[in-house]
Parts: C-alpha cells; structure tokens; sequence
C-alpha cells in the first residue's frame, strides 16, 4: 500500500480573542498531538461534533493551515492539483457570477493545465450526470444537488488522486442525498480516487468508508476499520455518540426506552 | 380518542400560488406526532399557519379547529392570548428565535407575565422553575445572561422552557434539532418526550429526519409538495410503508446496524422541485417508478395512503 499522508503528532493552536480588557489571550488546540497515515485508495471517514477539529484537520491536510508543532508530509507530486475538496453547502462554495462550466473549468486554469479543455468539461459533465447544455448557465438556476454536482465536477478537473468531502451532503434533502453518495462512490471506484469523507452523520460515514477516526475537542480518540469501531466501540465518546443517534427501527416498547434514556441523563 | 387540534382543508398559498393543498389531520390529546417534509414540502407553512404566523403575501383558507373555534377566523389580539398559553412553538435556530438584547430569565418570564399575570418576584420564580424544569445547569446564573453566553443546547433549552413555561395543550416542534451535534440532540430530544408527558401536551414534531421521527413519535404524516401522502402510527408507516415516497425515503438512508453488499444505496431519482413547481396531481409522479396515467389527478388520503398505486 503506497502511503498517500503522513500525519505525525500534529498540533494547530489558535489564540482566542480577548474576553477581558488585560486578560490573557487564551489559546485553542484546534487540533491537538494528531497521528494517522492515509494509504491510496483508501477510505477514510472522519466523525465528531461541532468544534472537535475534523475542519482544521482537512484545513491542514490540504495546505490551507500550517501546523504549529508536527509534520505532515504528503507522498504525491503537487499537493495542490493531486489533493481536491468537496464543500458542505453549493450554494456558497460556487461563484454566482460565473458560468458552470467556467466554474468547472477554473482549476484547470488556475493551476495551468492544458490540453483541450472543452473535451474536458464534456467529460467531467458526463462524470456527475449533467447534460452539457448545463455549462452554458449559472449555479442560482441548480437545485442543491445538481450544484453539488457542479462542485464535484470542478473537484475531479484537475485529475485527483485524493478527494475530500467536508460534510457533503448534509444541505442536501434526504430524498437527493442517496444519488449524491452514489456518485461519489462511483467517481470513486471509477478514478481510483483516496477519498477522506468528513461527517457528522454516523450512517453515511458507516456505509461510506473503510476506516474512520474519531474526534473530540481536537483528538483523535478513536480510529480503527469502520466496522470494528461501530459494532464494539472502545472510547467512551464513540460510544455515547453511536447510542445518540436516532434510531428508525425501534426495539421494544417506546415506554421502556423512554425509561431507559431517563436513566441515561440521570 | 380525544383530540387537541383538528385541521380541515387548510391550503396555504403564496400570493396567488397554493403550496399546501386541502390537507387534514387531526392532532391527539397527549400524543406525539411526526410531520415529516424535505424543503418546499409545505410543513413549516402548515405550522406557521396553525399558529397564526404566516408573514405577509402568505394566507390560509380552511379550518383549524381547537376548543371548537376555528383558528384562522380570529383576530390578531385573540391568537395572541392563545399563543405561547394553550400553543406554543420551538424554532430551528434558537439563535435567531431569541431576542439577542433581552435577559434568557426575562425571556422565559415574559409568556407567564402575559399569560398568567405574574410579575416580579413570582414571574421570577415561575421563570426559575421553568428553567429548572428543562435541565439547563445552573438556572439562576443563566437567568441573568444573555442568548449568546449561552451554548446551542442551552439555548435550545432556554426556548423550550419559554415555550413549556404556561404548560401548552399543543407544542409545535419545527426541526428543533437540526441545528445541534448528535449528543445534544438526543438530549433535547429526551426533554421534549419527558416534558410533554409530564405536562399531558400533545407533540407536533416537524422535521426531515425519519429516525428522530422513530425515537420520539406515536403517529407520522408525510408531506410531499403540500399534500399528505401517508399517515398512520409510526411503527407500521416505518416497517411496512404503502407510499412510493415513503418507501423510497426509507430505503435512501443508509442503514446504522448492517452493512449493503456494495456501497450503493436505492437513489430516489430527480430532485425536490420548487415551491409550487410540483407537477400537478400526484406531486411525486415525476420522480415515482410506479406513476402512470391515472397520476395526473391527486389521489385522495384514504386509509392512511394518497397513492393510486399504493404498495401493499
């Protein structure tokens, strides 16, 4: 297995702004003492709630922050045409102003790559299911999924071998998030991409991935094969996650559950 | 069974365009239930107008009936007695649903001043107590803070207790979750189960998500494109769905406990469309396998389905 990033022991800190005239600037370890590799063509999810540092941690992965202490090094050749991001919300991540199929198009000239760019687009639209009429227009005329499909089109432009996913289906309805998972799953298989999916949905990074990492206010508490990890969660955190998350097929009475969390909170 | 709130032939319209079609249902006396709609399916109108909220360019023609009156025929001033007393609603985002500039313990007192005339030191305890009521550590400290000293859970706590803070005969819950981690949410969730029992409410839970509606409901209504396509007791709504959509909702979510053979979940196929840019008859027909002709005039709801080719 070739080893795509090393992630060794790393920190990134912030400073707090001050919340007292001449009080001390306090400091937050966004991520904190971080190890882990990632291995090509691996599939690895990424799950904690708000503030636990899975942001900053695909921040540092692509670049964007420097650790504080700690090194990170990436195997591949360009960091920043190899390694490509998938955002939450379409609607933000993509320039209104600006056509779909330049939207597309954009990294390709950004990181100058040549070659014909119009065979490109035709290829990448017929990637993620939109017809190439669709490059003609403008992302307000999308529904949600079709923009997150706009966004992972312009992600797979300048040919990736790694793929993030920041939460990508978590503004998209339910009834559209399925199609957009099986896309990534094929684009996937089909690119032989290393795909980080980053998810504060339990369910999707279960179905989506190999291995997952765990974390909580900035470590990693848990990381393992992601079936290990759900079926005999070790990290008391991993466990109260997995017990939190509504469930569709309720076991038992209603009554007796309801009794059971009331003992839970007690 | 008893009833608490009876809805007849509401339809919601903006300006001239109806995005909630005739719909009916009838809420039970301490019963929990499920509204669950994706965007533009009409559940957060069909609560703002039940609730006498709709802004303006939005009307409601139709019954809602409580205690025999129909809510949609009073005045600004009656709703206003009824509201926050005998209904009461949480928000999304308790961020915005708060007043940023008033005190959390004000705010909680304000509904028990309106509604039950107390002031100073009663409304004070009252408003303690309610605080106490939802759990929120430390109540006397963060009565005198404001919403953004608080965190999201404890916001969220802070407005149910406004909201529960007279005891409500119905509380309207529109996704009271979806802006909070997956541990707060079942917190909140406990509370909400725990408090409408305790206080003998009924529930009316509006939300997306199929398995919060699982965890804390007795009875669920599907909303698609403004209509009611199913409704019936949770359990065999979840188990044995008998509308297209339903099935294919269940079927879209990736199950926690088992794992799929490949990595490929059953796709609904299309997209949510527009408010009121829903094909006319079945709104699901353009993105339903078993559509045909017939679909193009709206099934009636009729023994829990509104489907003319419901699944068995």
């Amino acid at each position: 297995m070739t080893l795509v990033f090393d992630v060794d022991h790393v920190s990134r800190r912030y400073l707090l702004p001050r919340t007292r005239m001449f009080g001390p600037r306090r400091t937050l370890s966004a991520v904190d003492d971080v190890t882990f590799q990632l291995h090509r063509e691996e599939t690895l999810g990424v799950v904690g709630e708000s503030g636990s540092g899975k942001t900053t941690l695909m921040k540092l992965l692509l670049g964007l922050e420097k650790p504080d202490t700690g090194k990170i090094t990436y195997s591949g050749n360009s960091l920043r045409r190899e390694v490509q991001v998938v955002f939450q919300d379409p609607a933000s991540a993509l320039d209104p102003r600006m056509r779909v199929g330049d939207i597309i198009l954009e990294p390709l000239r950004v990181l100058r790559i040549g070659g014909d760019h119009a065979a490109r687009l035709a290829e990448l639209m017929d990637a993620v299911g939109l017809p190439l009429a669709y490059a003609r227009r403008y992302p307000h005329e999308f529904s949600g999924g079709q923009r997150q499909r706009i966004a992972i089109a312009r992600a797979l432009a300048p040919r990736p071998d790694v793929l993030i996913g920041d939460e990508p289906v978590s503004a998209l309805d339910v009834s559209v998030r399925a199609q957009i998972l099986n896309l990534l799953e094929d684009l996937r298989v089909g690119f032989q991409l290393t795909l980080i999916l980053v998810s504060h949905d339990l369910s999707i990074v279960r179905h989506m991935t190999d291995r997952v990492l765990v974390m909580q206010h900035g470590r990693v508490v848990e990381e393992g094969p992601t079936r290990d990890v759900f079926r005999a969660p070790q990290h008391a955190y991993t466990r109260l996650l997995l017990e939190s998350i509504p469930r569709l097929r309720v076991r038992g009475s209603r009554v007796a559950q309801v009794e059971q969390k009331q003992s839970r909170r007690d | 069974m008893e009833s608490v709130l009876r809805v007849e032939n509401l339809t919601v319209s903006v300006g001239r365009v109806e995005v909630v079609h005739h719909i009916g249902f009838t809420l039970g006396a301490r019963q929990r239930t499920g509204l669950i709609g994706e965007s533009g399916s009409g559940k957060t109108l069909t609560a703002l107008a039940i609730m006498g909220l709709l802004n303006e360019g939005l009307s409601a023609t139709g019954q809602v009936i409580y205690r025999g009156t129909n809510l949609l025929e009073l005045t600004d001033g009656e709703m206003c007695g009824l509201r926050g007393d005998r209904l009461a609603m949480i928000f999304q985002e308790p961020m915005t649903a708060l007043n940023p500039v008033m005190k959390i313990g004000d705010q909680v007192a304000e509904p028990l001043t309106l509604h039950r005339g107390l002031r100073g030191k009663a409304a004070h305890a009252a408003a303690l107590d309610a605080l106490a009521r939802v759990h929120l550590p430390d109540p006397l400290e963060k009565m005198r803070q404001y919403p953004h000293q608080l965190s999201g859970g404890q916001r969220q706590r802070a407005m149910i207790a406004m909201a529960t803070a007279c005891s409500p005969e119905l509380l309207i819950a529109d996704e009271p979750t979806t802006a909070l981690d997956v541990t707060v949410q079942a917190q909140i969730l406990d509370l909400l189960v725990e408090l409408v029992e305790q206080e003998g409410s009924s529930l009316l839970l509006i939300t997306h998500d199929l398995p919060v509606v699982a965890t804390v409901c007795e009875r669920v209504l599907v909303l698609y494109g403004g209509h009611i396509v199913e409704e019936g007791d949770v359990d065999e709504v979840f188990s044995r769905p008998r509308h297209p959509y339903t099935r294919a909702l269940l079927d879209a979510i990736p199950p926690l406990d088992e794992e799929l053979p490949d990595r490929k979940l059953k796709a609904i196929a299309g997209s949510v469309p527009g408010l009121g840019e829903f094909p006319p008859g079945c709104p699901f027909r353009n993105r339903c396998p078993r559509a045909d002709d017939v679909c193009v005039v709206m099934p009636p709801l009729a023994d829990g389905v509104a489907c003319w080719h419901p699944l068995a």
